[in-house]
């Protein structure tokens, strides 16, 4: 199986040079009457460089031959962010720069699938919600009614994103890990 | 079950106001200016081939990828001054700046050429913005006309350093275009890039005296391009060989045939000496509301749908 130009999109893994690379920036642009080209940021996931390479229609990709393993997240500690296999106990740490903003979305004991490279804990993928509380954020300002009012909160693991006006202190919210984005108010 | 509204949905209210009120003044600008406003079907049966732009099939016709040739046969029938406020389809691009389904302004006027085109953009974008300055994105752009006209060969020797002759034959004109020419353009003030080897202009007429340059230009603020114009080609039998050159390719290139727009052919011998622009709209949007993705203009992106 091979990816091809319209496959691309933020997130893939692709093997580029023998390693494996994520595609932490995507877009797609055209200009005029030309032909449409295909901008990335890649990362590679061994190193963490980042740069930048555009690609054209027919150009061909193969997936990042990588190992999806169901982990356990454990506890942060000074080697790292510390997961466990449940079944064979065994361990892998992931830094904070591999985890890079998925490390604000880890909460005691969830399920995640880490990704191995060989025996080495390259990322990690959460499951797609999270409940998290807000923290801090400036007071509803009274008057303040409108549907499509923002502002900026923080949650517990010192997260900062746009919530709904009507978003305090306390709140429980749900968060889109793959985005980081406000989802909705959580019922408690 | 969630218990609040779609947030998605629900933040783009006051963008969404402000594009109203946007589009209402682009109506309002060319009545104004005597043009008639008109309305032409969405379904046709054939659009100008193009080599890089794909149409949807739409029930063994095609949604149309520009109202431009329906506009150029009101042109052939005697319109002197038109402009329509539609949506338009290219199949596969999406990206920050693009959707695949997307709103164009397009005008024609008779008895004009492309340099008329550029003194109406400075005067559709002086009536929408009177205090003749936008901030987009942390940087500043001043409207007071006149705006910059550079041309596209000297564009590419300033921004790239490499001559377009070059970029071309090595294959890299796009990539060289996006990656290093764009950024540079309509920073400050909006710029005009003019002058487009006629191989990249197959509904435009040539400079005359100048076979290899078409009359093609398109504007762009900030690095975006959001209009795209030309002094339009009057002549039947060199439109059809276009078509066929362009429909070659695109075979070449392995993607679905495209009819040849046989209607359009017929009467473009009437339309008279013309110019036609299609402007971005949602783009325009995004700068006037301070928008880094196109999806923040529009109620739905396709992936909301």
């Amino acid at each position: 199986m091979s990816y091809s130009c319209s496959d691309l999109k933020k997130g893939l893994k692709l093997m580029i040079d023998g390693e494996p690379h994520v595609i932490a920036q995507f877009d797609f642009t055209k200009p005029g009457k030309g032909q449409a080209l295909y901008k990335c940021k890649l990362r590679n996931m061994i190193t963490g460089a980042l740069f930048d390479r555009t690609y054209r229609s027919g150009e061909s990709f193969d997936p990042a031959s990588l190992e999806e393993r169901d982990m356990q997240y454990l506890y942060q500690d000074e080697t790292g962010y510390v997961f466990m296999d449940n079944k064979t106990y065994e361990q892998v740490v992931l830094d904070a720069d591999t985890l890079a903003d998925d490390r604000y979305f880890l909460v005691d004991n969830m399920e995640v699938k880490i990704l191995l490279f060989g025996e080495r804990g390259i990322g990690v993928t959460l499951p797609n919600f999270v409940n998290l509380r807000v923290t801090q954020s400036d007071p509803w300002v009274k008057g303040d009614t409108a549907a499509g009012n923002n502002k900026p909160a923080t949650v517990e693991t010192g997260y900062t994103l746009q919530v709904p006006s009507f978003v305090e202190p306390g709140t429980l919210i749900q968060i889109d890990t793959r985005t980081g984005d406000y989802v909705t108010r959580v019922k408690e | 079950m969630t218990r609040d509204v779609n947030w998605a949905l629900a933040h783009k209210q006051q963008t969404l106001f402000k594009r109203a009120r946007i589009i209402q003044d682009i109506r309002a600008f060319f009545i104004a200016d005597d043009f008639l406003e008109v309305e032409t079907p969405h379904r046709i049966p054939a659009n100008a081939p193009e080599q890089h732009i794909d149409a949807v099939a739409s029930d063994g016709w095609f949604l149309h990828t520009s109202p431009e040739l329906a506009m150029k046969r009101l042109l052939a029938a005697g319109y002197a001054r038109l402009f329509q406020v539609c949506r338009v389809w290219r199949a596969a691009e999406r990206g920050s700046r693009h959707l695949p389904e997307f709103s164009l302004l397009e005008w024609y006027r008779a008895e004009i050429d492309y340099h008329v085109l550029m003194h109406d953009c400075e005067r559709l974008l002086t009536h929408l913005v009177p205090e003749q300055r936008i901030s987009w994105q942390g940087h500043t752009f001043d409207l007071t006309p006149p705006w910059e006209r550079l041309t596209l060969h000297d564009a590419f020797v300033q921004h790239a350093g490499i001559s377009l002759q070059e970029a071309l034959q090595e294959n890299r004109f796009e990539e060289i275009l996006v990656n290093q020419v764009e950024p540079q353009l309509g920073q400050g003030k909006p710029t005009f890039l003019i002058e487009y080897p006629a191989e990249m202009a197959a509904l435009a007429r040539t400079k005359p005296g100048e076979p290899t340059i078409a009359e093609r230009f398109e504007l762009y603020i900030g690095g975006f391009e959001l209009a795209n114009a030309f002094s339009e080609l009057n002549d039947p039998a060199e439109q059809r060989d276009r078509f066929q050159r362009e429909e070659k390719q695109r075979r070449d290139a392995g993607k679905p045939p495209a009819p040849l727009p046989e209607a359009f052919l017929n009467e473009l011998g009437r339309m008279p000496e013309a110019a036609g622009i299609a402007f971005g709209i949602d783009r325009l949007i995004m700068l006037l509301t301070d928008q880094a993705e196109i999806a923040e203009v529009v109620a739905f992106a396709p992936e909301q749908l």
